[in-house]
C-alpha cells in the first residue's frame, strides 16, 4: 500500500527523524566526550557540544591502549574469521546443493542445528578443545581401545585458537544454499556440457555470480567477529601480544590501564577507534550487502 | 556428424516410469524433430543423450558407441536449452569460448574460433556484451554459437524457440534450418510445437506418455497418421474424428445416429468389421448444402485470413472445416459436410492405432500446405 497524503508523510517523517535521532544521540555523546580535556567532560552536565581536544585524546588513548598491537591483532582475527567463514560456507553449501549423497540431508540438519549451540551455549567444550585440539581424537582412539597417544595441540594463545572456532557458521551456509538453489539448474547442465568440472563450476560460475551474496556476509561476519568479546577474552591470557581491541576497552574504564577516577575523554576516543574498522566495513559494502540481501541481481 | 541409436531406452523415478522403452535409429547429418506434448518424456529422452539423465535401462550409442557410462563432456553432443542458460556474470565472447576454455585451448585460438562462430551468426558486434544487455533472438544465437564452437557430433535443442515471439520464432527456426543446411550435423531438436516440427524436421518423431506414437517425413506423419494421438495432434486442427461402425460389404461408416460416411473400400479392403472412428482433415471437407452430405449444426468459426474454420456439431462430436468463402452462418444453422471417400481415415475404436488391412499407398497425393504461425 502506498499512501500519498501530505500528513501522513509529515507523521512517518517524525516518527522516522526521532527513532534517528534516538539510535544516533549515544554515538553523539561519545564523541563529544571524546573532544574534551578531562575536566570539562566531568562537568554535570556536561556540554552537548564537542570541544577542540579530540585529537589529542584519540592520539593518547591509542598509545596507552597499546592500540597498534590490539587493532592489528583484530584485524587479523576479524579478516580470518571473514574469509574463513565464507569459505566454509560456500563449500559446505556447494556440497549440500550440488552433490547427491544419502547423508546429504542429515548433515544439512546437523549444520543448521548448529544455529541453535552459540559459542556462548558450548563455551567450556569448546575451550577444552582450544586447550587441546587432538582431544577429540585421543578421546576417540581411547573408546576404541587404540593405545596410541596423540601429541597435546595447544590452541590457547594463538591465532588460530582465536579464529578457528568461530568459523563454523550455519548462517553463512544456509545463505549460500538459498543463493545456489536460486542458481537455474540448467546452468550447472550448460557447464556440464562445456565440460567443466565441479571445481571449475564452483571456482568460475558460482563464485562469480555469488559476489554480492559474498560482500554481504562478508559485512555481517566482519562486524560480528570484530565485536567477538567473550572468546578472546577466555581464550587470551597473554594480553600482551594477543589481546583484541574490545578486549582492550573493558580494560579501560576505570582500570589498571588507566587508573581512578576514570578518564571517560580517553576512553570514549578509544571507543571511536574500536568503532572506525566496523563502520568502514559496512560503509564500503553495503552497497553490495543490500543487493545481496535482497538478491536479485542474477 | 554422427548416428545414433537408441534401443529400448527407459527411465524411471522411483516407481514412476517416464520413458517406456523407446527404440529409434538416427542417420547421420539427419534432422529429427521429437514431438509431443509437455510430460511425455521427450526432454527426458534428449537429456539421457546429452547425458545430464542417467539411462534406466537400454542403450544409447552415438557415432557405434555405446555411451550409456560416458561423460556429458565426452559424448561430442552440443545442447541449446531452452532458457539459454548463458553465463550471466561473463561477456558474449566468453560465453562462447568457455568449452574451448575449459579444453584447455591457448587464448590466441580461442579468440580467433569465437570470432569466426561469432561473424557466422551475426553477433560480431556483440562480442562485448553481457548477456543481460542482450535481446532474447540475440541470446538465442549465443546459446547456438557456444553449442556450434565445439564442433560437436550432435546437435541437441531443447525446446529452444518456445521463449521467443511469434516472428522471431520463425526467424530463428529458418536460422536453425539454414546452419543444418551448412554444417550437415545429426541435429536432434525437442519440441511441442507441431508446425515448428513440420516445418524444421526431415523426419518427427512423435511421442506420448512416454511411448514413440510415430515415426515419419512430415508428409507422413500429416497424411498417415499412426493413432488417434498423431491424429489429434498434428495439423491445425487435428483430425476430425467421428465414432461409427465399419460395414466392409457395403463400403461404410455407419456413424452414430443414423448417417452414413463412405470411405475408400479398395484400399482398406482387409478392414474388419466393428467400432471405428472415422477421420478427415478440415482442410479436404467441402461445404454443400444441408441434406447433401453430412448434416452438421454450426457453432461458430475462427478467421485465418485465408479461410475460416467452421466448427460445428455433427450428433453431438464436435467437426471442423476449412472454408475458403466468406457466406456467413448462423449459429444452430445446419449445414452440409461432403468428404471424398479416399479422404477418410480409419482407426479402430479399441486400441486408438490405424485400421489393419490398409493397403500401402504407393504414392501419396500432394499434401495441404499448413499455413504458418
Amino acid at each position: 500500500m502506498i499512501e500519498r497524503t501530505p500528513v501522513l508523510d509529515a507523521v512517518t517523517h517524525a516518527v522516522l527523524i526521532s527513532g534517528l535521532l534516538l539510535l544516533l544521540m549515544p554515538l553523539w555523546i561519545v564523541f563529544v566526550a571524546a573532544s574534551h580535556d578531562f575536566q570539562t567532560v566531568n562537568q554535570v552536565p556536561m556540554p552537548l557540544w564537542p570541544g577542540n581536544h579530540l585529537l589529542e585524546n584519540l592520539s593518547l588513548a591509542w598509545e596507552r591502549g597499546n592500540f597498534d598491537r590490539v587493532m592489528l591483532n583484530s584485524l587479523i582475527v576479524a579478516v580470518g574469521v571473514t574469509v574463513g567463514k565464507i569459505v566454509i560456507a560456500a563449500l559446505s553449501a556447494f556440497s549440500i546443493v550440488y552433490f547427491s549423497y544419502r547423508l546429504r540431508m542429515v548433515i544439512f540438519w546437523m549444520i543448521f542445528i548448529t544455529l541453535m549451540l552459540p559459542l556462548e551455549v558450548r563455551i567450556v567444550p569448546t575451550y577444552a578443545v582450544a586447550a587441546d585440539a587432538l582431544r577429540p581424537f585421543q578421546a576417540t582412539l581411547d573408546v576404541l581401545g587404540i593405545p596410541l597417544d596423540l601429541p597435546e595441540w595447544n590452541l590457547l594463545n594463538t591465532y588460530s585458537g582465536l579464529i578457528l572456532p568461530l568459523i563454523a557458521t550455519a548462517t553463512g551456509t544456509f545463505l549460500y544454499r538459498q543463493f545456489f538453489l536460486t542458481v537455474p539448474d540448467e546452468l550447472t547442465e550448460a557447464a556440464k556440457m562445456d565440460g567443466a568440472g565441479p571445481i571449475r563450476f564452483f571456482l568460475e560460475v558460482l563464485m562469480p555470480l555469488s559476489k554480492t551474496n559474498m560482500a554481504a556476509l562478508a559485512t555481517i561476519m566482519f562486524v560480528w567477529s570484530w565485536n567477538q568479546y567473550l572468546w578472546p577474552l577466555l581464550v587470551v591470557t597473554d594480553h600482551q601480544n594477543f589481546a583484541t581491541a574490545t578486549m582492550q576497552l573493558q580494560k579501560i574504564v576505570p582500570g589498571p590501564a588507566f587508573g581512578e577516577p576514570p578518564i571517560w575523554n580517553v576512553a570514549m576516543a578509544a571507543n571511536l577507534i574500536v568503532l572506525a574498522p566496523p563502520v568502514l566495513v559496512t560503509i564500503l559494502l553495503q552497497r553490495w550487502f543490500v543487493r545481496g540481501l535482497i538478491s536479485t541481481d542474477k | 556428424m554422427a548416428e545414433i541409436a537408441i534401443r529400448n531406452v527407459r527411465k524411471t523415478y522411483g516407481k514412476l516410469q517416464v520413458v517406456h522403452g523407446v527404440d529409434l535409429a538416427i542417420g547421420a547429418g539427419e534432422f529429427v524433430v521429437i514431438l509431443g506434448p509437455s510430460g511425455c518424456g521427450k526432454s527426458t529422452l534428449l537429456r539421457m543423450i546429452a547425458g545430464l539423465e542417467a539411462i534406466t535401462a537400454g542403450e544409447i550409442a552415438i557415432g557405434g558407441e555405446v555411451v550409456n557410462k560416458r561423460e556429458p563432456r565426452e559424448r561430442g553432443c552440443a545442447m541449446v536449452f531452452q532458457n539459454y542458460a548463458l553465463y550471466p556474470h561473463m561477456t558474449v565472447a566468453e560465453n562462447i569460448g568457455y568449452a574451448l576454455k575449459v579444453a584447455g585451448l591457448a587464448k590466441a585460438e580461442r579468440t580467433a574460433r569465437v570470432a569466426a562462430v561469432a561473424a557466422s551468426i551475426g553477433l560480431t558486434d556483440f562480442l562485448d556484451r553481457k548477456p543481460g544487455q542482450l535481446s532474447g533472438g540475440q541470446r538465442q544465437r549465443v546459446a547456438m554459437g557456444r553449442a556450434m564452437i565445439r564442433e560437436p557430433k550432435v546437435f541437441l535443442y531443447d525446446e529452444p524457440l518456445s521463449n521467443l515471439d511469434a516472428r522471431l520464432r520463425v526467424a530463428m527456426r529458418v536460422e536453425i534450418r539454414k546452419l543444418h543446411q551448412r554444417l550437415g550435423t545429426t541435429t536432434l531438436f525437442v519440441t511441442h510445437d507441431q508446425v515448428e516440427a513440420m516445418t524444421l524436421a526431415d523426419r518427427i518423431v512423435v511421442m506420448n506418455a512416454g511411448k514413440v506414437e510415430q515415426v515419419g517425413t512430415p508428409q507422413e506423419v500429416y497424411g498417415r497418421p499412426e493413432s488417434l494421438f498423431v491424429a489429434g495432434f498434428i495439423g491445425t486442427p487435428g483430425l476430425n474424428l467421428l465414432p461409427g461402425t465399419l460395414d466392409p460389404a457395403a463400403g461404410v461408416v455407419h456413424l452414430e445416429g443414423g448417417r452414413r460416411l463412405a470411405y475408400d473400400r479398395q484400399r482398406w479392403a482387409g478392414a474388419p468389421a466393428g467400432r471405428v472412428l472415422a477421420g478427415f482433415r478440415a482442410e479436404v471437407a467441402r461445404l454443400v448444402r444441408p441434406g447433401q452430405g453430412l448434416d452438421a449444426s454450426y457453432e461458430f468459426a475462427e478467421e485465418l485470413g485465408a479461410s475460416r474454420l467452421l466448427h460445428g456439431s455433427l450428433g453431438g462430436t464436435v467437426v471442423v472445416v476449412s472454408v475458403a468463402d466468406g457466406r456467413m452462418l448462423q449459429p444452430g444453422e445446419t449445414f452440409g459436410i461432403e468428404v471424398a471417400p479416399s479422404e477418410v481415415h480409419l482407426f479402430d475404436a479399441e486400441t486408438g492405432r490405424r485400421l489393419p488391412g490398409e493397403a500401402r499407398p504407393s504414392s501419396r497425393q500432394s499434401v495441404p500446405v499448413l499455413e504458418a504461425v
